[in-house]
């Protein structure tokens, strides 16, 4: 026999009981979600699998990779190395959350325009994490802004582009006039 | 992911008596490090008891003078906080210089101390590794080791603890503040982390549930002469080969009191005292830093392809300590992390 049906491999190896499952409440880019999970679900795979937004992209699954980056209280984070169960008071944004496809964010607006992307798979997270860059107000040079991005990983190798995009909002944020 | 139960507590007696009436419990602060090993199944608790609910995020003065860091304070909030920047930039550009603005964000003060090494053997459960499994042997050693340790290592274990915090931390000589069944006490960060020696499975010297709090720094922070120089593989998101924090007091040209302790050699943050014995009452030259290098050195041996890690060291000491006299960094372009 080549294949065993779940149900036999599981009587046969013991495996353990179904998970148990909790409810947990989300604000999730200002809707409340309740979800019913195990406690080990990250926050990412709540996001992806239970509430559906694919925007959040799984990467490494290791927090290598950046594709993951949302936003929490307006800082970003790894989504893939944080249950979602520690974030029930929290406000969680996605690129979802950041802009639609009638009104794109500036960031959004500015990786188009500078061919910041090929795949399009580190885009989502990228972004997240440039919204949180300009949040904190610290990198605004070129060499600080590539080292305030390093959590995010490009394999095509968008880099020059993503720098240039993100500098130009990261520009036009700073003359602003101030409120 | 093995099934675990999570619970959240608000104080941390609550947090202590949870973790001790579930056998196999574990602590999870920022979770950036035990979740990882969890999904690698290295790390197996059977009840997680979260903490980020601990009033554990002020940074506040201690009576003594110097700064209490609350141990759920996030690595970033930590850097980033004025006290920390105005005296004692060599923490602030330590934190830093390790992992990304998302995983600082994350990450906590208390487990930053508590993180694991990255030993590829440590994270790979098909290889044996002592430290994951004790008896099973090291297939660091004899194995593929740049990573390893050149100081303090035993026959059983060359790993190296990953921290960039700890070594400022140790430099700094802070105090750790620890709750656990036993009541509370202080532990000096130098005590903290332990050498494998026979023990590899042993990171540190808390003791069951012990749970740590808070970090004392102490009141002298050597704001105006310090570097903290890493050195390794990407200028960016990569853990140390070889670091320094350096700090020196200096009374014109001469040294008054100094610090030195190294990432990325040892299974501790190694902070050698004989060599900083070595710089005070000196003149800051090239001579006497090189003096101080050469002790640090010494006793250091290489496992094969770690063994470039030994000159390394050796001249990223003169170089930190070089920089320390010159008062070339500063915090307000630590961040970058530069190598002069």
């Amino acid at each position: 026999m080549i294949q065993q049906s779940s149900t036999s491999a599981a009587q046969a190896g013991g495996v353990a009981a179904p998970p148990p499952t909790g409810t947990v409440r989300l604000t999730i880019n200002g809707q409340q979600h309740t979800l019913q999970i195990a406690p080990w679900t990250t926050l990412l795979d709540a996001l992806r699998e239970y509430v559906h937004l694919t925007g959040t992209k799984k990467g490494c699954d290791h927090g290598q990779c950046g594709a993951c980056t949302v936003l929490v209280n307006g800082k970003r984070i790894n989504s893939c190395l944080s249950l979602a169960v520690m974030h029930e008071d929290h406000d969680i944004t996605t690129i979802e959350g950041l802009g639609s496809q009638e009104n794109l964010h500036p960031l959004q607006q500015a990786f188009i325009d500078h061919d910041a992307f090929q795949c399009g798979y580190c885009t989502p997270g990228q972004i997240c994490s440039a919204q949180g860059l300009i949040n904190e107000g610290r990198a605004h040079t070129e060499e600080e802004i590539k080292e305030h991005m390093s959590g995010n990983l490009c394999r095509c190798g968008a880099y020059a582009g993503i720098l240039n995009a993100v500098k130009e909002v990261v520009d036009a944020k700073s003359s602003e006039p101030r409120r | 992911m093995n099934p675990f139960t999570y619970s959240s507590a608000t104080a941390v007696e609550d947090a202590v008596r949870d973790n001790a009436s579930h056998e196999g419990a574990a602590y999870i602060g920022g979770g950036t490090n035990i979740l990882d090993l969890m999904k690698e199944n290295v790390a197996r608790p059977t009840h997680l008891v979260g903490l980020n609910k601990l009033p554990l995020t002020a940074i506040e003065p201690t009576p003594e003078g110097g700064l209490r860091l609350g141990a759920l304070a996030t690595n970033a909030d930590t850097a980033w906080n004025e006290e920390v920047k105005r005296r004692y930039p060599l923490l602030n550009q330590a934190i830093l210089a390790g992992a990304s603005p998302q995983l600082r964000n994350m990450a906590t003060n208390g487990g930053n101390l508590m993180q694991r090494t990255r030993c590829y053997y440590f994270y790979d459960t098909a290889t044996p590794c002592n430290k994951r499994e004790p008896g099973s042997g090291c297939g660091a050693i004899g194995g593929f080791n740049r990573i390893h340790a050149i100081l303090g290592a035993s026959e059983q274990c060359i790993a190296t603890h990953p921290s960039d915090m700890c070594i400022a931390l140790a430099a700094l000589a802070a105090t750790v503040r620890v709750s656990g069944p036993n009541g509370e006490r202080t532990i000096p960060f130098e005590d903290f982390h332990r050498l494998p020696g026979n023990t590899p499975e042993r990171d540190n010297n808390l003791e069951p549930g012990e749970l740590i709090t808070g970090l004392d720094l102490p009141a002298k922070g050597f704001e105006k002469n310090f570097s903290y120089l890493k050195l390794r593989d990407r200028n960016s998101y990569a853990f140390a080969l070889v670091s320094v924090a350096a700090a020196l007091e200096l009374d014109g040209d001469t040294i008054k009191d100094a610090r030195l302790a190294l990432g990325g050699v040892a299974h501790k943050p190694w902070r050698d005292q004989e060599a900083e014995n070595l710089l005070k009452g000196q003149p800051a030259t090239p001579e006497t830093f090189a003096r101080a290098a050469a002790k640090v050195v010494e006793s250091a041996k290489g496992y094969g392809s770690n063994n470039f890690k030994i000159e390394l060291a050796r001249r990223a000491i003169v170089r930190a300590l070089k920089q320390a006299a010159e008062g070339s960094q500063h915090a307000s372009d630590v961040f970058l992390n530069s190598n002069p």
